[in-house]
């Protein structure tokens, strides 16, 4: 481990001093027109020494500078806790917060649903056959297009609020869930399956003591997938309801009001959320994983 | 003393499986293949019976047949008196494939414990089974242990611990030991003799090795393919107490050169 460790973390480090570098350099190219401009107005000379530090402090600059989008993320989550206001409407805890809780019930009900469509399809081959297109088409269809109709006709029948941003988010998760399923649960071969023949298993016990437990591989790797659809679904469907609360309201209100740092650090924490959960997922796996004897893997 | 009949034995009390007439033709791209053409074969109580013959012969899909993991397009097979089916769902047979089919996510204490789970057998009981068949295959201090962390041959065993612990009155062994080396299958053919002589349980034991065979069998099925069907059948009487010596003697060597010939009268039509 010392030595994998040790190994890895320097491209790693110079990877991400070249992003940060990268992004510094694109920041002066793209804020400095602005800087010049402006002098420009009010007849007044100025240079590159001037201009450069300037296109790293603008208010609403075209691409803030990373120590811009870090003090706003500090501003928004550590301050927030130091003044013990986490959940203020102006925290990003708080939104981070709405648009997790809608990720994690659409991401419970897209796994289920995924499970369940995926036991039916492999059970059925009238569901297979079925099912199966009507899956791959519905994935076929803009979220953007759809997000807004669910949320319309659900805000008819009255539900409003969490539930229709957590369909969304089913929209989008349960379709790696049954397709990672659907090879997971036939992944089996046919000298295991005539195993559980001839013991006279029943379709039940096949399921739970052989399809289930080689088909979990597949689940924790199409889980990956599906946790950062589901976060892509909330936030998508916050942006419908008139952003009012969640990363995905901050991003529309930042680009309603030119707030490009707020847009950047609404991104950021969404990313940094994703990375969270997917890696979440992967170490619950993991321990399932060795649980149920797989060899320990470098992975 | 030798005895070889090319008569089929008649059905007595004692017969445990009694095929008449079976055919299997299996439907395929390239047309209707005959994997079985009228096999009749009788197999009483207690006897070790090898199949034997080169790949395509049907020896397997005949072990499936009785197994009823294939059903037969024609003629009759009985299993204790039942159709296979009915056998298969009253667990008659233990089954051994060619891999030790092992599940990789269970120990190997769960795996034997995985067929008599299934029979809703009691904790305490399944326990007892697990422990005792493990002796016998000599598996004893590897409970724990997952497939992977046991050599080819363990595990065979293991599987074989597995068939055993469901207490059937037959053994299905489909190329059991196939897959291992030289060494390892005569100390499993060893092994599986002295288990047999143990347990007095009926053996259906299919092979391609004719050392195997006749070291193993009190009867051999000698079949030949294209289409599937029995040559000759030719008792091994060699006795009870088989050392691995016995390979050397010249009742072994007449036994193993006729189950040759038989391969061979068999194939020649192919050359």
């Amino acid at each position: 481990m010392m030595t994998r460790g040790a190994g890895t973390f320097l491209p790693v480090l110079t990877i991400v001093a070249a992003i940060i570098a990268i992004w510094y350099g694109s920041a002066i190219a793209l804020n400095a027109q602005f800087e010049w401009d402006q002098a420009e107005r009010i007849g007044k000379e100025t240079s590159w020494t001037q201009v450069i530090p300037a296109t790293m402090a603008q208010e609403r600059p075209v691409l803030p500078a990373p120590h811009q989008v870090a003090q706003e993320i500090w501003k928004t989550t550590g301050a927030m806790i130091q003044r013990g206001r986490p959940f203020s409407k102006r925290s990003l805890i708080y939104h981070a917060w709405i648009t997790l809780s809608a990720t994690l019930l659409g991401f419970a009900m897209g796994t289920a649903l995924g499970i369940t469509l995926a036991v039916g399809i492999v059970h059925s081959k009238v569901l297979d056959k079925s099912m199966m297109p009507w899956i791959i088409t519905s994935q076929t269809i803009p979220i953007l297009a759809i997000a807004p109709m669910i949320i319309v006709v659900l805000s008819a029948m009255g539900i409003s609020g969490l539930f229709p941003k957590a369909l969304i988010s089913t929209y989008l998760s349960f379709f790696p869930v049954a397709v990672g399923m659907v090879k997971g649960l036939r992944s089996p071969d046919a000298m295991h399956l005539d195993l559980m023949k001839t013991y006279n298993a029943s379709r039940n016990e096949t399921l739970l003591k052989l399809r289930f437990p080689a088909s979990l591989p597949f689940l924790f790797t199409s889980m990956k997938v599906a946790i950062a659809a589901s976060l892509v679904g909330a936030i998508v469907g916050e942006l419908p309801t008139g952003a009012v609360a969640g990363l995905g309201a901050r991003l529309l209100a930042g680009s309603y009001y030119g707030q490009t740092i707020q847009i950047w650090s609404a991104l950021f924490v969404a990313a940094l959320m994703a990375g969270l959960l997917v890696a979440l997922i992967g170490w619950i796996g993991q321990i399932i994983n060795r649980r149920l004897g797989a060899r320990e893997v470098l992975s | 003393m030798l005895m070889a009949t090319d008569t089929i034995d008649t059905v007595t009390g004692d017969t445990v499986i009694a095929a008449e007439g079976v055919n299997l033709t299996f439907e395929t791209n390239d047309g209707p293949v005959h994997a079985l053409s009228d096999i009749n074969l009788t197999i009483n109580k207690g006897e070790f019976v090898s199949l034997i013959g080169p790949s395509g012969c049907g020896k397997t899909t005949l072990l499936r047949v009785i197994a009823d993991l294939e059903k037969p397009t024609g003629g009759t097979m009985s299993v204790n008196g039942m159709s296979p089916e009915e056998a298969r769902l009253a667990r008659a047979y233990g089954y051994v494939f060619q891999a030790a089919a092992l599940y990789p996510w269970r120990t190997i204490e769960n795996n034997i414990a995985l067929p008599l789970e299934i029979m809703k057998i009691s904790k305490e009981e399944q326990k007892k089974r697990v422990r005792d068949n493990l002796a016998l295959v000599n598996l004893t201090g590897f409970e724990k242990k997952f497939p992977w962390q046991l050599s080819g041959g363990m595990q065979q065993r293991a599987s074989i611990a597995r068939a055993l612990a469901v207490r059937p009155d037959m053994l299905l062994m489909d190329e059991p030991f196939g897959a291992l080396d030289e060494i390892v299958r005569d100390h499993l053919n060893e092994q599986l003799l002295k288990l047999w002589a143990e347990t007095q349980k009926t053996v259906v034991f299919v092979t391609h090795s004719i050392p195997e065979a006749v070291f193993l069998s009190t009867k051999i099925v000698v079949m030949s393919p294209r289409p599937g069907r029995i040559h000759d059948v030719i008792d091994c009487d060699l006795g009870d107490d088989r050392p691995l010596d016995i390979r050397e003697t010249p009742e072994f060597l007449k036994i193993a050169h006729r189950v040759r010939d038989g391969l061979k009268a068999g194939h020649s039509y192919d050359d």
